[in-house]
């Protein structure tokens, strides 16, 4: 039922310059990572690009920055990117710093159909100083506006031919949200199943919302590695 | 006393705030550290705004996920019950009042408990990550950092001069000389860590500090 394609390249290949993607992830964890270096070597470019965070400098995201592809980038965390530092301060970058749970909500509300929404984060800092501040309860709170993309490429453990996606433990993160906010979404997912084969109550993201599949082999590089000895 | 002592003192008495049967969200850096002084007594579920109730340790080499991180990229396991979701759901449980406790790092915290500790201007361009939702979502808020900053500056200011991360969030200050606690009334000292005197404490804070009637000394 949904087109399951076989090259990334093609996967990628209506992605123009000047679309608005959002990627799935938290730091390395549940990236698209073929999709992403498709769109390194496609080399589109002024894209804006919404994400939690933007990579590392050889990896992720960080290949787009590195590449000069990224003109503004909307996230929540990007410390762990010299490169992105750098391209910020020298104004090379546009960046949108968006508290990690407005972020999530804001890409939620773009797929739900709810432009706008109250939220408490940020109220009394920079982030709202040019927001509507309205109380209730006694309590102040900021208007956010939802996010929406033209392309949306999340990363999923399992999909089936419908498109329904299962993702594994934290590479979650903001995958199923940003699965719903896209014109076009797009699920590199590691194994593709027959639809039927996979339990139907543990779909964490319904078909309905995925456009595209394709098979990818994942390098999960780790980021920080933190043993028990 | 050596850096990293003083790291290991301030998350230890940090602990303390952890009650058994609470949720608890510690943030990166030393309250990172805390989870390694809870109490095994202690029934406490940490939870990780990337998407994890119940952090467990660290694991062996042959446990290792790549899928399974903390909110400092960290590789961990999880606990026995625990429950991964998305990061709407995550931050609905940090924004609707769920988390009882957030032990959270700062650089400048004001007398009316605002926290700044997220961007220094023209220098530092990290983002605020979940700060900004998790003070004003969890029940409690505890800020532990240095009592004064590289050069010997208090980071304990009359007002912030750094971008806030919140207004009047703070609850309590944990510091490697003190125990602050943020009141109505402004700041209430009330406990004074070993090797320092009332009088210490007060000449390397900023702000106007009120010294409690019962203020502990030396209790750690």
């Amino acid at each position: 039922m949904k087109k399951i394609l076989t090259s990334f390249d093609e996967a990628v290949r209506d992605i123009q310059d000047g679309s608005t993607i959002m990627v799935g992830g938290f730091g390395l964890v549940g990236i698209p990572e073929n999709l992403i270096l498709a769109l390194r070597d496609a080399n589109v470019k002024h894209l804006t690009v919404i994400s939690n965070n933007c990579g590392v400098d050889d990896w992720g995201l960080g290949l787009l920055l590195k590449n000069k592809q990224i003109d503004k980038m909307i996230g929540s965390y990007v410390g762990e990117n010299k490169e992105f530092q750098r391209q910020v301060l020298s104004g090379e970058l546009d960046v949108e710093l968006v508290p990690q749970g407005n972020l999530a909500e804001r890409i939620r509300a773009g797929g739900a159909g709810i432009p706008a929404f109250y939220t408490p984060a940020g109220v009394g800092t920079p982030i709202a100083e040019r927001v509507e501040v309205r109380t209730f309860d006694n309590k102040e709170y900021a208007l956010q506006t939802a996010l929406k993309a033209d392309f949306s490429l999340v990363r999923a453990a399992f999909g089936d031919t419908h498109g329904n996606l299962i993702y594994n433990k934290t590479a979650q993160n903001f995958n199923p949200m940003i699965a719903t906010a896209g014109q076009v979404t797009i699920a590199e997912v590691e194994q593709i199943v027959e639809a039927g084969s996979l339990d139907a109550a543990q779909i964490h993201t319904p078909g309905i919302y995925v456009q595209r599949l394709i098979k990818g082999k994942q390098e999960k590089r780790i980021e920080k590695l933190t043993l028990t000895k | 006393m050596d850096k990293e002592l003083i790291r290991e003192k301030i998350a230890k008495r940090a602990e303390q705030e952890i009650e058994s049967i609470s949720y608890v969200n510690l943030g990166i850096g030393i309250p990172t550290m805390v989870a390694n002084y809870i109490q095994p007594d202690k029934e406490v579920v940490l939870q990780s705004e990337n998407g994890l109730l119940g952090i467990g340790r660290f694991p062996l080499k042959e446990e290792v996920d790549p899928d399974l991180i903390n909110a400092g990229k960290e590789t961990v396991t999880a606990t026995i019950g625990a429950s991964y979701f998305s990061s709407a759901e995550s931050f609905a449980m940090i924004r609707g009042g769920h988390i009882d406790l957030a032990i959270l790092g700062g650089m400048e915290v004001s007398e009316a408990g605002d926290l700044a500790n997220w961007m220094i201007p023209g220098k530092m361009i990290k983002g605020m990550g979940g700060a900004m939702d998790l003070v004003q979502g969890a029940k409690k808020v505890v800020v532990i950092m240095d009592h004064v900053n590289k050069n010997g500056d208090p980071k304990i200011l009359k007002s912030c001069t750094l971008p806030l991360t919140g207004k009047k969030v703070v609850n309590r200050i944990i510091t490697d000389r003190a125990v602050i606690d943020v009141s109505e009334n402004g700041l209430v000292l009330v406990e004074v860590a070993k090797g320092f005197t009332i009088d210490d404490i007060v000449s390397a804070t900023e702000a106007k500090l009120h010294v409690d009637e019962n203020v502990k000394m030396g209790t750690y």
